[in-house]
């Protein structure tokens, strides 16, 4: 197993596609660095009402991080899915993958590490760009979100999600086909937290309840809406009313029952990809 | 055109004393009055499965389906330890497919499959074969030593540096230890692979198409491997569109149509008799309808007519005959 991990790491990092998203995960900070730059100049000159009671910097420092986490799990997400799209059908087409399979290490165990790695890949990239660009925000800005670890966390749990789909898609579909469904996926559960957002906004009890079905069944955009929850779950009042209208600071969906969910919707989705693999001829 | 078979001195006897018989090619079994190859390796006695172990390979009613289209058709074969044997047929008989299932990356719709006493396609199983793909790849940025060194630690190989050098060594690349895949031609790949192929010391050698992509020498390379490898006991399954290929190193055949089985056995039971060639101070004179056993009266008969025999040559059908007859020149 580990020799798999260990094998499938080196490869992950050696992909084209590793240091494409390094480079727009760069150029990505640069424009944050610049964003929050002038975001929190102009913030001071803005005069807010004195009945209002808006905090304004943290209005605008939480919409920024709720911004970049949005980013970051975009990236983190095309990474993931570049990295297994082709895992099962897509390798099993260019004969990568049959000279691994006939060894004696089972192909349950080959696919969990194929996992592990990219997963742990895109883990460790989203929860060290999400804390980088916190880290931008607040020495721009002086804004640290209410919690600061958690929802980098959050963000990990929901990119080992998408990594694990994409594995499961790539059972059954070549890698093209693989990743334009997983990528409408990931698609439409933003679409449904930002239904949500609307619903809340309008006081719509079916949208509201549409999108929070939606957050269930792809537990991801639900991680994401906890992870974005997080950011601003001690920021009450106007304030706190204003960040949930906004599509990087609306979350409806969190707390330990979306998590625990999450974990058990990656089993089930790594069970059914290991069934499914085990079947398949190559 | 038939394929020649050369009889030895011993065999005419007495009654051809002024023969100067010829030497050389192949020689079947039933033709050889002693034990002695006339080239050391060339001579393979076929060593079918006697029970007492398990076969390499057992493939019973074996038979696979790819929606409508049936690919195996309750194939059985037995391939025995120290074996080597050639799998032939046209595109679409079903050669790739029994190999695959041999190795448990196909499963059988119905049937069985053993390697070594174990389920094609258990830990055991594939713990005891070496496997090379008809298309297969390796990742580019590997050297030929970390490939190795991969399968090593995927089949628990003890084997360490010194196995890593001698199979590289085996397969003319010592040289290439550090070079990348990506950096090697398709034939040293072809090459690599079948090293990697080796690796853990595999009882069972499952090789689809290895010598497509090698040249001459390459191919030489790779037949004086195979003869080496099974020297040590160990049985290979050789799928090859190269018929002369074949013809050279293995010790049976088993031909393929249709998903079945249509042919089978050593290439001389497979030959048909073409007639007995004969040289004498006259010239050559072939008797057409003569076989082995008119041999020795027909030598007899031209000495008692004072002819002098330079020559007796039993004249049978090539493997690619026994083949276009086997398939009726299916080509897919």
């Amino acid at each position: 197993m580990t020799t798999i991990v260990a094998y499938a790491l080196r490869e992950a990092v050696r992909r084209k596609v590793f240091l494409v998203v390094l480079v727009l995960t760069l150029i990505f900070l640069g424009l944050d660095a610049l964003a929050n730059h002038y975001i929190f100049r102009d913030v001071n000159g803005i005069r807010v009402p004195a009945d209002a009671h808006v905090d304004s910097r943290t209005f605008a420092g939480a919409f920024v991080v709720g911004m970049s986490m949005f980013a970051t799990l975009f990236l983190g997400v095309v990474l993931a899915v570049f990295l297994t799209l082709g895992a099962v059908s897509g390798d099993a087409e260019r004969g990568l993958l049959q000279p691994l399979v006939v060894r004696p290490i089972g192909r349950g165990s080959l696919l969990v590490a194929r996992f592990l790695a990219a997963a742990g890949v895109c883990a460790v990239y989203v929860f060290v760009v999400y804390l980088i660009a916190v880290v931008i925000t607040g020495a721009e800005g002086e804004y640290w979100p209410d919690a600061i670890v958690s929802p980098g966390l959050l963000l990990a749990g929901a990119v080992a999600l998408m990594t694990a789909l994409s594995l499961l898609g790539s059972v059954f579909l070549g890698g093209t086909a693989n990743g334009i469904a997983i990528f409408m996926l990931f698609i439409a559960g933003l679409v449904a937290g930002l239904l949500g957002t609307i619903g809340h906004a309008l006081n719509s009890h079916t949208i509201s309840h549409a999108a929070t079905i939606a957050a269930w069944v792809l537990p991801f955009e639900a991680l994401y809406q906890d992870a974005l929850q997080q950011i601003t779950q001690s920021t009450h009042g106007f304030t706190g009313f204003l960040l949930r209208l906004g599509p990087f600071g609306g979350a409806y969906n969190g707390g330990w029952g979306v998590r625990l969910w999450a974990a058990a919707f990656l089993v089930l989705v790594g069970t059914a990809a290991i069934a499914a693999f085990r079947r398949r001829d190559l | 055109m038939g394929r020649r078979v050369w009889i030895t001195c011993h065999e005419i006897g007495t009654a051809a004393s002024q023969t100067s018989a010829s030497f050389g090619g192949s020689i079947d079994a039933g033709w050889r009055a002693d034990d002695s190859p006339p080239k050391a390796g060339r001579w393979r006695e076929s060593r079918p499965y006697t029970g007492t172990v398990a076969p390499a390979l057992a493939a019973t009613g074996l038979a696979k389906r790819y929606g409508r289209v049936e690919a195996l058709r309750g194939v059985d074969l037995e391939v025995g330890e120290g074996e080597l044997v050639g799998l032939l047929g046209p595109n679409g008989a079903g050669k790739s497919t029994l190999v695959k299932i041999a190795c448990g990356l196909v499963r059988p719709t119905s049937g069985t499959a053993a390697v070594c006493g174990a389920r094609a396609g258990s830990a055991n199983a594939r713990a005891a074969l070496g496997y090379l793909a008809e298309f297969f790849r390796f990742p580019g940025w590997m050297t030929a030593d970390e490939l190795l060194a991969l399968h090593q630690e995927l089949t628990g190989s003890s084997g360490g540096e010194a196995e890593r050098a001698r199979l590289l060594e085996l397969v003319a690349l010592g040289g290439a230890r550090d070079r990348r895949v990506e950096e090697m031609s398709k034939g040293m790949q072809q090459r690599l692979g079948i090293a990697q192929a080796l690796i853990g010391s595999p009882r069972l050698l499952l090789l689809d198409e290895p010598t497509s992509a090698l040249d001459p020498v390459g191919r030489r390379t790779v037949r004086e491997l195979l003869e080496d490898v099974r020297s040590r006991g160990v049985a290979v399954l050789l799928n090859s569109h190269l018929l002369s290929e074949v013809e050279l190193v293995c010790d049976r055949v088993v031909i393929l149509l249709g998903g079945s089985v249509v042919a089978e056995g050593t290439t001389a039971e497979l030959a048909h008799p073409r007639g007995v060639e004969i040289e004498t101070d006259e010239g050559v004179r072939v008797f057409e309808r003569a076989t082995r056993e008119d041999a020795p009266r027909l030598v007899a008969d031209l000495v008692a007519a004072g002819r002098r025999v330079y020559e007796v040559k039993v004249l049978s059908s090539t493997l690619e005959e026994v083949y276009l007859e086997a398939v009726h020149g299916a080509t897919s």
